[in-house]
């Protein structure tokens, strides 16, 4: 009998114990990949005498529609991590003030896809095939060099690709091949590739770990929809460690598509002096080295200097697929819509 | 009555409204695209065809897991229960990597079978199709049949059979009469929920099913998430919800019918025997057999996978030696780039139990507040079909509308800690609700006119008669409320903060990057929570089949 008064003493316990009360906080809207180190926030932290609070808030898309959703109300002073996919969404419905970083003098005129500096560029990270290093030596097959050859015989049913619908590299490879084919010749080639035995799955989690045969889920695709910086992070979250990476990027022409990922200050921000200085922050040579190797993507910033094992590891596409974000913005919900009515059914 | 009710209304209708609202204030060019009714009626039809199917094939398995459950006694029984329960707190990217360490193509499984069979490809090769989807959606559910029905079963007054068979009836006779229409509101109540679970399931035909099948529960997800297209969103969770209630109410009209006579509960579990002839033993055998083979097994190649680490052959040979290793325990521990989001696991699990336990607990109370009152009968269709709601609104729909309408408000951030809670309250609440009115309303009055009588306060009457009787039903509903809470992702993943991370998410967070380490951590992060289940359900069952906690 006592041990069921117990039970309710300690759950009321629970109850109290859930509730607890914190300082004056500056808060900034992240997507779920964003990963940064303890003191590179404590130091601004020390410095400005305030909390910055991160709301990890889905995926990228989500994000910005979580966004934009309470945006009369909003709940966070900055917003980071929308990319180039979704940056006319943002600015079309302006959720972002503008502010002109002094900082952004330092970084190239090739990323500052926003004149009205509402959006301001943070890092950029190419979505690449990656392939099975081991496979291809073992059945001497020779990389495919363009888009063209992946509809070869030779590599039949060795391609996983995720649903652009469901994921953010899914969709960027989409426009990829957009980019390469033109909008009236892109699904002819995606027709191509599933006579081809493709495989889709709908997220990259289950492309990357459940079918690609270069991940620990050992998967029969040696081919997988991914990022330039996955090779790196093969290496450098490896156990047992290796020294070489088990995975590289196919980087020919228009085979890599590349994300750009903004921060800007959300309208109705209390903290505006604040969130200058974060943003200011976000950009600078401190913040900006921190980034590659926790989110394996490449500062923006050209003074940041890169670690070893992005030098060495991540390919960088010389011709990375181009699409201006406005015509992406106008095109989108169409081109996924054809390609799930030809690629689905 | 009026708690339940007001809790409703605060935490599951203004949440909602509040988003119903904002989608028809959007200024997304949304509102004037034609709606397309080919979306709407495929993800329909399929939603219905999976999940009855899926129900089907769980029932088919359940029941006589359940009869075992409810009748005989084995060697390792209690272990059973459990491990076959732990399906249900294992977020869905956890699954699908043990059915590939399983199934997949370079699985365990599949390996023996090419080595029997000479086959140079995999034997099995289910990813992408209908065949994952049911075999996933068994193995998550099967228990649900197990526990509410094996427990209606064990609790039966013998009495009743033995006089059935005295009477002349067959075994056969006896159960077909006496038996099952006894049981059945319990085997109704578990179909419903099945069916239910099966019906907003998004991981498993998400991620095991993959693109070419869409549910309505995806097809929410997508519309909202992806497109902002509220307005479609908004059809189709209507839609589900219109479903929901149809179902619900259809199981209920059935329900009410087959529940004849109140029975006297049976506190001792004076039904339960060894098997002793031989088709009772060899239905033992099979029926251990086929669930852990199909519910443990997964599992316990998971377990395997996060004690292996994969080293290159020596000499330079081609091949990989499999080793066992501590490795990827061990660096749970340890926050290698001093990274801001590193998760230790304690804080993880703590919190995780933490947000369990008060959802549990509220959820129960709430759940017996509904119970009582809704014993006069009163409104007692419409109100049980209204609680049913959450269970049939789309976590996307619901960490939505939790997000919208609670986020803004000041001081937000301290209640986060709360909102966690009240959510897996409210999806845990139908459950609740279901297991513990069947049990309540089986008291037979003449016991508390006995009790009263005798001179008994309502209190005591409370406490020493209708608590010891439905103290086995709370159980089992606090057993799934807390279980729920420990596994829920969607809604959570809304709603989460990163200092304040429940192990479900904790694993995600892992699966984010490439790397073999990464991978072996969610696997050890996996083991982990699984081994906090098997502690808290042992401390559950105890309560709930320990003679001396209050039921003598």
């Amino acid at each position: 009998m006592k041990i069921r008064w117990m039970v309710l003493v300690m759950v009321l316990g629970l109850f109290l114990t859930a509730c607890s009360s914190e300082p004056a906080t500056l808060n900034v809207m992240v997507h779920d990949s964003f990963v940064i180190s303890t003191d590179v926030v404590a130091e601004f932290e020390n410095i400005n005498k305030v909390k910055v609070n991160f709301i990890l808030s889905g995926d990228a898309g989500s994000m910005l529609n979580k966004a934009i959703l309470t945006k009369d109300a909003p709940i966070s002073d900055i917003l980071y991590g929308v990319d180039n996919t979704f940056l006319s969404r943002a600015l079309s419905e302006s959720i972002f003030e503008a502010y002109d970083s002094p900082l952004l003098k330092q970084i190239p005129d090739q990323f500052e896809l926003d004149p009205g500096h509402q959006a301001l560029p943070v890092d950029f990270g190419d979505v690449c095939i990656n392939y099975d290093k081991s496979y291809f030596t073992d059945k001497g097959l020779t990389a495919p060099a363009f888009l063209e050859d992946l509809t070869n015989p030779e590599y039949k049913g060795l391609l996983v690709v995720e649903n652009p619908a469901t994921s953010s590299p899914g969709l960027a490879f989409l426009l990829a091949t957009i980019a390469e084919y033109g909008p009236d010749g892109y699904l002819t080639y995606w027709q191509k590739l599933k006579d081809n035995g493709l495989v889709i799955v709908n997220d990259w989690n289950t492309a990357y770990y459940t079918n690609f045969s270069g991940s620990s889920g050992k998967g029969l695709q040696p081919m997988v929809v991914s990022y330039s910086g996955s090779p790196a992070a093969e290496v450098f979250f490896s156990d047992p460690k290796v020294d070489e990476a088990p995975t590289a990027s196919l980087v020919g022409k228009n085979m890599c598509f590349r994300q750009i990922e903004f921060v800007g200050i959300l309208k109705g921000s209390k903290n505006r002096a604040l969130a200058e200085k974060f943003v200011d922050y976000m950009l600078s040579k401190r913040f900006q080295e921190d980034i590659p190797l926790n989110m394996f993507v490449f500062p923006a910033n050209e003074s940041a200097i890169l670690p070893v094992e992005f030098t060495e590891f991540v390919q960088v596409s010389e011709q990375p697929a181009v699409l201006s974000a406005d015509k992406i913005s106008v095109n989108r919900e169409q081109w996924m819509e054809a390609w799930r009515a030809l690629m689905l059914n | 009555m009026a708690v339940p009710l007001a809790f409703m209304g605060l935490f599951y209708f203004f949440p909602l409204g509040k988003l119903v609202g904002l989608s028809f204030s959007q200024s997304s060019s949304a509102i004037n695209k034609p709606i397309n009714w080919q979306i709407i009626t495929g993800a329909s039809g399929f939603t219905f065809f999976q999940a009855g199917l899926s129900t089907f094939l769980t029932v088919l398995l359940g029941l006589p897991a359940a009869y075992l459950f409810g009748r005989f006694n084995f060697p390792g029984k209690n272990a059973l229960r459990i491990a076959s329960t732990l399906p249900f707190i294992l977020p869905t990217v956890v699954v699908a990597a043990g059915f590939n360490a399983l199934i997949g193509p370079k699985g365990w499984l599949n390996l023996v079978l090419m080595g029997i069979l000479r086959s140079p490809i995999p034997v099995i090769n289910i990813q992408n199709t209908l065949a994952a989807i049911l075999l996933a959606h068994v193995f998550y559910n099967t228990s649900i049949v197990i526990r509410i029905v094996g427990s209606a079963l064990a609790q039966l007054d013998h009495k009743l059979e033995d006089a059935a068979q005295t009477l002349g009836a067959s075994p056969w006779k006896t159960f077909i009469k006496v038996t099952l229409p006894l049981i059945m509101p319990s085997i109704l109540s578990s179909i419903l929920l099945v069916f239910l679970f099966n019906f907003t399931s998004f991981g498993v035909i998400l991620m095991m099913g993959g693109p070419h099948f869409t549910t309505l529960e995806v097809e929410i997800y997508i519309q909202t998430m992806q497109y902002l297209n509220l307005p479609l969103a908004g059809i189709l969770s209507l839609i589900q919800l219109g479903f929901t209630m149809f179902v619900t109410f259809l199981v209920m009209r059935k329900g009410d019918r087959g529940l004849g006579v109140p029975v006297m509960p049976r506190l001792k579990q004076e039904g339960l025997r060894t098997p002793d002839k031989v088709w009772e033993k060899a239905f033992t055998f099979i029926m251990v057999f086929l669930l852990l083979f199909l519910l443990t097994s997964p599992i316990l190649s998971l377990v395997v996978r996060s004690f292996s680490v994969t080293a290159p052959a020596i000499n330079g040979g081609t091949g990989e030696r499999i080793q066992f290793s501590l490795n990827y325990y061990r660096e749970l521990f340890i926050n290698r780039q001093l990274s801001l989001f590193y998760v230790p696991p304690i804080k993880a699990v703590w919190n995780s139990l933490k947000f369990a336990g008060l959802s549990a607990f509220i959820s129960l109370v709430l759940g017996m507040m509904l119970a009582y009152g809704l014993k006069s009968g009163k409104h007692l269709r419409s109100i049980t079909l209204l609680m049913m709601l959450p269970l049939g609104t789309s976590a996307v729909t619901l960490g939505l509308g939790f997000f919208t309408a609670f986020s803004s408000m000041s001081g937000s951030q301290r209640w986060v800690g709360l909102l966690i809670p009240l959510v897996h309250a409210l999806i845990s609440l139908p459950f609740v609700l279901r297991v513990v009115q069947p049990a309540l309303l089986s008291i037979p009055d003449n016991l508390k006119f006995a009790a009263q009588s005798l001179g008994a306060k309502p209190l005591e009457l409370w406490r020493f008669i209708e608590l010891p009787i439905i103290w086995r039903a709370l159980m089992t509903a606090a057993v799934y409320a807390f279980t729920i809470s420990l596994g829920e992702f969607g809604a959570t993943s809304f709603l989460s903060r990163p200092d304040m991370p429940t192990m479900p998410i904790a694993i995600f967070r892992y699966l984010n990057l490439p790397g073999s380490s990464n991978y072996g951590q969610a696997m050890a992060m996996a083991v982990i929570i699984l081994f906090v289940c098997i502690i808290s359900m042992a401390f559950l069952d105890r309560l709930q089949f320990n003679p001396n906690s209050g039921t003598q």
